[in-house]
């Protein structure tokens, strides 16, 4: 399922090692880390279905299908509202044809969201976004460059944003900073593909961080390193990041005690 | 009444009415038992006799009605409705509104009376005493036709309570009851003002209805003429709530327009129609709700979040609804009892706007997972989860942007906060932003530039109506006082340009309540906690505003539909009359102003206004200063005294700077925004009187106090001034007495005053050029030149404004506010934030004092430098102590109370050997200064980034000021010696940080010279890198000042209360 690949005139995936790469990924998860893992069938028909970030937004006890901004991908949510429904969430549908929304550019702090408006989400499903979760303030960050907001940041802590050098990730940083009421700590690392990492706390493994290897990024790789208190996995994704994919974009993250 | 009215009524009353009001006032000092007794025995004679006494009094009068006559044929145009109201309302309102006129305000006059029989000028005694003497007030009114120089202090003092209170829209509400009052007394006031007189005692009440947060009805009578703050306080003692500085009274103008009752000001001036009904909510919804002290005050804040989650004001999600719900049922019905408790319990709570049955059953099903709850932990466990709702706290306003895109403008504690539909998309913290104004219907804020701008930007927004935008002007000057102050920032100096409302919150900031808080020392009061059943459907939707609208309406159509609709438009009632009045003169105001400017032979003068503005503003300052701290050390006693303290803060902690108290209580006053206008017009009228009269310029460096200016005009000349303006208007009594004065010796005045006017209102408009001119001129000369003529203009239309004191507001009202004084503490944190994000924490902890004092002459000619630096510290440790160390604050405190004592005087002193005309002028100075700063700021593209956070000690200023009165004559002698022209303390607070930064500018020959002096204060309880904090407060100097060299540069470090000061 997840070789199918949209890519934009990039190098070739080796759909294989992409293969290899996501089966690393998801024993990390499962494996490594003790989660319970849901993987979603993969279908040919649906390139990107690999991706599944976009399709939904999970926080607390509400997930939000999401209408993705590529037309191609709108058939990817009834896969995820299928698993979603079995997990007994409260599930919000984004039915307003004027509203995109990838669940890419969806920035949780866990304090308020920040979502990116870019080529794939507009202000219309931002808007959704916020009415399913109205406790949160939901700030809009212009995201130009990149597909996504994520693809250049990221949570890497309870109150750190990782973040890219880019001049763009910069400026939607300080947009994001403009914005809150909360301080953030930073965390800057050198490649913007590497600022899109995995943060987790783990009750039994406390903060856990998957991030980019050094063998990718291996400055960014040693950034990470100085995190002391963070358990520190590095995953490569050389292949997916070639179809715009990176570390977040492969899961969707459901705080919810084991009554599966 | 007659006498009283004669102050007050000077606008209120047409010239008629003026001219026997002054005439009255002098009388009434000559004579005052006489007046009273004539107006007693006949209202209606009373009163013509009364005028044919104050016209014998003398030309003032005279002058005063021609002045007045103006201001009352513009207000008449307006007025003209409500006076016929006010008639058709009752017969007994007309008596009672002159006599509140005449007071001025109710409490002052009352004081009024007391002091007016002990004496002339004393009438500063106490808000509360003239709180007391409400009732009395009616007898008082009597009395005070007697006593027209009682009356005026008596009106400092409400000034001064109504400066703490501070509530915009008195202001304006003053002034349209001023133009009502005239009315009824051109009517058949007179013959009603005698009556009253006649009987002192008989004091007509309105009776009130506040809907608390319980769902239940408050009702009481108060006095006709009563201020908010009577009412607010006697609802507080009916709730037992002590903690009341974060609540306020709403009452709603139209139908949803919310209007925040203004503690300061006359109810009567505020509401247009009977009946008063109001609603008790909380104004400043505390960020951190466990820090309030007593469970009481948690429980109404939940009240309150109830209500706003209930009516949908206040989104939350599916989840957090069930979960407060939960909390809320825990907390009034206890553990959940399944034999009680049935399945349908539930139902007859609302948690939300559309509660649905799914939603019971997960609050039910919450609900038993509380057990054991007592119900002050679930409100605060509610208050906790509702603390985090992002709206929470946030004040929206419907606005456009420049687009005309609609928007949602949403104040809060932390800052602006831009919304589109529901997204986030604009974030403006309060030390981002540098000023806020308003004009007709726009709103908007100055924001300092980004990182690696040099230039500010300014903002602008589209509200609804230019009620709306000075609706939300006023609510972002509160919220950023409340939150980001120590203390209140001293009322805006009439600053040159800006002619807008000068609006301040007068009451307690955040901090100072903290503060007081700790020292309440009662047992837990015993409270009820209502079922939410009833709060929630009483307070769900607007019923409540709709209620009022109708009973509003209802009045109105008996009363007099037209003033109400006049009402509503006059979001100030003084706007719609400036307009009248503005419209009128302004426009030819306006082309004058220009040539006002032009004239620069009027330096003099426009000192003299300078100063006097200034005045109001250090008064203000120094009042506030000394409440905080009395307040402080009387909490410390009892629990009656914390009430008394919280009632009357501001009168009774400068008990040594009487006379000095006394005159910046008329600033105190002037606080209102139409107030202030007034009280600026007035002070311009001082100064003319003041060319005219010597001790009317002994008056003029007074207004800059305000009490001053009055006890000046009183033991000059001017007693019938005084008294008039005391009787003139709560709001401006200090002003206006001076404005009365003027007004009473110049005719002509008149006349220019509406050439100022016009000129404010461009000069408003200009304000961003003129500014610019100012900050940008470095030839010294022509800057100052600029200033002086743009101060004789603000002053000037000020005084027009005063004199038709709606012209100003009206429709080019401008309200201007500078929040930035704590950009420092911000640049500070943002640098360490991007720099060191991860050692912020550590630096807080840390306490390093870190002066760095730029010093930067453009003009190059160094004039006295007043070096406040020592009385900010204090100022600051106070703060951090208080915040952090309670206990031993207090201690901290007076010690630091002392040494700020000193330091004012000293700073007085340097004041005064600066230049003695310069001292008066550097009171005013202080004020305007500000203004300047700010014209330096719009200016900015000159580079000079003011930071102008205002808190400036209170006391200091004060203490100017008194050194000022004196000084001003010699000013005008000495005009070769350096002037100060504006002198500005901002001190701004971060949660680890406490910039300080005094302004003084200097002219002295044909050279000014700007000298900025900033205190950064870091506190933490670990080691702080002390030089690198010094690095990047020089570093920050250098870039917010480019065109400034730092001179000097000083570090204290203390450790505890130990000082090391390094060179």
């Amino acid at each position: 399922c997840r070789q199918a690949l949209r890519s934009t005139a990039g190098p070739e995936v080796d759909f294989a090692r992409a293969e290899r790469e996501h089966q690393l990924y998801v024993g990390v998860l499962r494996g490594k880390l003790g989660l319970q893992v849901l993987e979603l069938p993969a279908d040919e028909s649906l390139p990107d279905c690999v991706f599944v970030e976009d399709v939904a937004v999970v926080c607390e006890e509400t997930a939000l299908l999401t209408r993705p901004g590529a037309p191609s991908r709108r058939k990817e949510v009834e896969a995820m509202k299928r698993v979603l429904e079995s997990l007994n969430l409260n599930i919000v549908e984004m039915v307003d044809e004027n509203a995109t929304l990838d669940g890419g550019d969806v920035l949780f702090t866990g304090r308020e969201f920040f979502v990116g408006l870019s080529r794939r989400t507009n202000q219309r499903g931002a808007e959704i976004l916020a009415d399913t979760f109205k406790d949160y303030a939901v700030s809009t960050v212009p995201v130009h460059d990149s597909l996504h907001l994520k693809s250049f940041c990221s949570m890497a802590g309870p109150n750190l944003i990782a973040i890219g050098s880019s001049e763009a990730a910069q400026k939607a940083l300080k947009t994001m900073q403009q914005m809150s009421d909360h301080r953030y700590d930073k965390l800057t690392v050198p490649d913007d593909a590497a600022a899109n990492c995995i943060y987790l706390n783990i009750p039994s493994k406390g903060h856990v961080l998957l991030h980019r290897a050094p063998e990718e990024y291996p400055e960014s790789a040693k950034v990470f390193e100085k995190l002391k208190d963070h358990m520190l996995i590095p995953i490569a994704n050389t292949e997916l990041e070639k179809v715009d994919g990176s570390l977040t974009c492969c899961s969707v993250l459901i705080n919810k005690s084991s009554e599966l | 009444m007659t006498t009283e009215v004669g102050s007050e009524a000077e606008v209120k009353k047409d010239s008629e009415q003026l001219g026997p009001d002054k005439a009255k006032d002098k009388p009434e000092e000559a004579s005052e038992t006489p007046d009273d007794q004539k107006s007693r025995e006949t209202s209606g004679e009373a009163q013509d006799s009364s005028v044919p006494a104050p016209t014998s009094q003398s030309s003032p009068n005279s002058q005063k009605k021609e002045k007045s006559s103006p201001e009352s044929k513009g207000i008449s145009r307006f007025l003209p409705p409500w006076l016929k109201k006010q008639k058709s309302y009752t017969l007994a309102e007309p008596k009672d509104e002159p006599k509140k006129r005449a007071t001025g305000e109710e409490q002052g006059v009352e004081e009024s009376e007391s002091q007016a029989l002990e004496g002339v000028a004393q009438p500063r005694k106490s808000l509360e005493e003239a709180a007391e003497n409400r009732e009395n007030a009616k007898a008082d009114d009597k009395e005070k036709h007697s006593i027209s120089a009682e009356i005026q202090p008596s009106k400092e003092d409400g000034k001064e309570t109504e400066v703490e209170e501070a509530a915009e829209k008195k202001e304006e509400k003053q002034e349209e009851k001023e133009n009502r009052e005239t009315k009824e007394v051109q009517t058949a006031d007179i013959k009603t003002d005698n009556i009253p007189q006649k009987s002192p005692k008989k004091i007509k009440t309105v009776q009130c209805k506040v809907m608390l947060l319980d769902g239940t009805e408050y009702s009481c009578d108060l006095e006709k003429r009563a201020k908010g703050q009577v009412l607010f306080d006697k609802v507080c003692e009916h709730l037992n709530l002590l903690e009341k500085d974060y609540f306020g009274l709403l009452f709603y103008e139209n139908s949803e327009q919310k209007n925040w009752l203004d503690s300061s000001k006359e109810i009567k001036r505020q509401i247009r129609s009977l009946p008063w009904i109001f609603t008790f909510n909380v104004k400043f919804y505390p960020p951190d709700p466990s820090q309030l002290t007593e469970d009481i005050t948690r429980y109404f804040l939940c009240l309150q979040l109830r209500q706003d989650i209930a009516s949908g004001r206040l989104p939350c999600s599916f989840v957090t609804h069930a979960l407060l719900g939960s909390y809320t049922l825990q907390a009034e019905l206890g553990d959940h009892d399944p034999e009680e408790h049935r399945s349908d319990y539930i139902s007859e709570f609302q948690f939300a706007p559309n509660q649905t049955q799914e939603m019971e059953e997960k609050v039910a099903e919450l609900h038993k997972t509380h057990r054991g709850l007592t119900p002050a932990q679930a409100d605060s466990q509610f208050l906790e989860n509702a603390k985090r709702l992002s709206m929470y706290g946030v004040d929206l306003h419907h606005a456009k942007d420049s687009e005309g895109v609609d928007i949602m403008l949403g104040v809060c504690a932390n800052g602006l906060l831009i919304y589109k539909d529901r997204l986030r998309i604009n974030r403006f913290a309060w030390p981002k932003i540098l000023k806020i104004s308003y004009k007709r219907s726009n709103f908007y804020i100055k924001v300092r530039p980004a990182e690696q701008e040099q230039f500010e930007s300014t903002i602008g927004f589209k509200l609804p109506n230019h009620r709306a935008a000075k609706r939300l002007w006023k609510v972002c000057v509160e919220h950023h006082t409340f939150f980001r102050l120590v203390s209140p920032e001293q009322p805006p100096k009439a600053k040159f340009l800006t002619l807008g409302s000068k609006f301040r919150y007068s009451g307690r900031t955040q901090a100072q309540t903290r503060q007081a808080s700790t020292l309440i020392d009662r047992p837990a009061p015993y409270f009820e906690r209502t079922s939410s059943k009833r709060v929630s459907r009483s307070l769900d939707g607007a019923p409540m505003g709709i209620s009022d609208q109708s009973l509003l309406r209802d009045f109105s159509a008996t009363g007099g539909q037209a003033a109400g609709d006049k009402i509503i438009d006059l979001e100030a009632a003084g706007q719609a009359k400036l307009k009248e009045s503005g419209r009128e003169e302004d426009e030819s105001p306006l082309k004058t102003p220009q040539l006002e400017l032009a004239q620069d032979g009027k330096i003099s003068s426009l000192r003299v206004d300078g100063e006097n503005i200034y005045v109001r503003h250090s008064n203000l300052m120094l009042e506030d200063l000394d409440k905080t701290q009395d307040d402080l050390l009387k909490h410390q006693a009892s629990i009656s005294e914390l009430k008394r303290n919280f009632m009357e803060s501001t009168p009774e902690p400068r008990p040594n700077e009487w006379e000095k108290r006394r005159i910046t209580p008329l600033s105190l006053q002037t606080q209102g925004s139409l107030e202030e206008e007034i009280t600026s017009i007035l002070f311009s009228k001082e100064r003319f009187g003041a060319g005219t009269s010597g001790p009317f310029a002994a008056a003029s460096p007074g207004p800059a106090e305000g009490a001053a200016g009055e006890q000046t005009g009183a033991a000059a000349a001017a007693p019938g001034p005084q008294r008039h303006a005391s009787r003139a208007e709560g709001p401006c009594t200090g002003v206006s007495d001076a404005d009365k004065s003027s007004h009473e010796t110049l005719d002509i005045v008149e006349e220019k005053k509406q050439a100022e006017f016009g000129i404010e209102e461009t000069l408003v408009i200009d304000e961003t050029n003129k500014g610019k001119m100012q900050v940008a001129t470095d030839a010294g000369e022509t800057c100052k030149v600029e200033h002086v003529s743009k101060k004789d203009s603000s002053s000037l239309p000020s005084d027009s404004s005063s004199s038709s004191s709606s012209s100003e507001s009206e429709d080019e009202e401008v309200g201007e506010y500078l929040p930035h004084h704590r950009a420092i503490e911000e640049v500070i944190r943002e640098e360490q934030e991007e720099e060191e994000d991860m050692k912020r924490k550590e630096r807080e902890e840390n306490t390093q004092h870190v002066e760095a004092i730029p010093e930067g002459s453009k003009l190059n000619v160094p004039v006295e430098h007043t070096q406040v630096p020592a009385e900010d510290l204090v100022q600051e440790n106070r703060v951090t102590v208080a915040t952090e160390e309670k206990n031993l604050s207090e201690q901290i405190k007076q010690d630091l109370g002392e040494e700020k004592e000193e330091e004012q005087l000293k700073l007085n002193g340097d004041v005064s050997h600066v230049d003695i005309d310069v001292a008066p002028q550097l009171i005013c100075c202080s004020e305007p200064p500000v203004v300047k700063t700010e014209m330096v700021t719009i200016s900015d593209a000159t580079q000079r980034t003011e930071i102008s956070t205002k808190e400036i000690p209170i006391v200091q200023t004060e203490t100017k000021t008194i050194t000022y009165e004196s000084s001003q004559l010699d000013g005008n002698a000495v005009g070769d010696t350096g002037v100060l022209v504006s002198a500005q303390t901002i001190t701004s607070e971060s949660i680890s940080t406490t910039t300080t930064t005094h302004i003084t500018k200097m002219v002295k020959g044909g050279v000014s010279e700007t000298r900025i002096e900033k205190r950064i204060v870091i506190t933490g309880d670990a080691d702080i890198d002390h030089d690198e904090a010094l690095a990047q407060a020089i570093k920050e100097a250098k870039e917010q000042h480019p065109d400034m060299s730092v001179t000097r540069v000083v570090v204290h470090k203390e450790t505890e209360l130990a000082e090391e000061d390094e060179d």
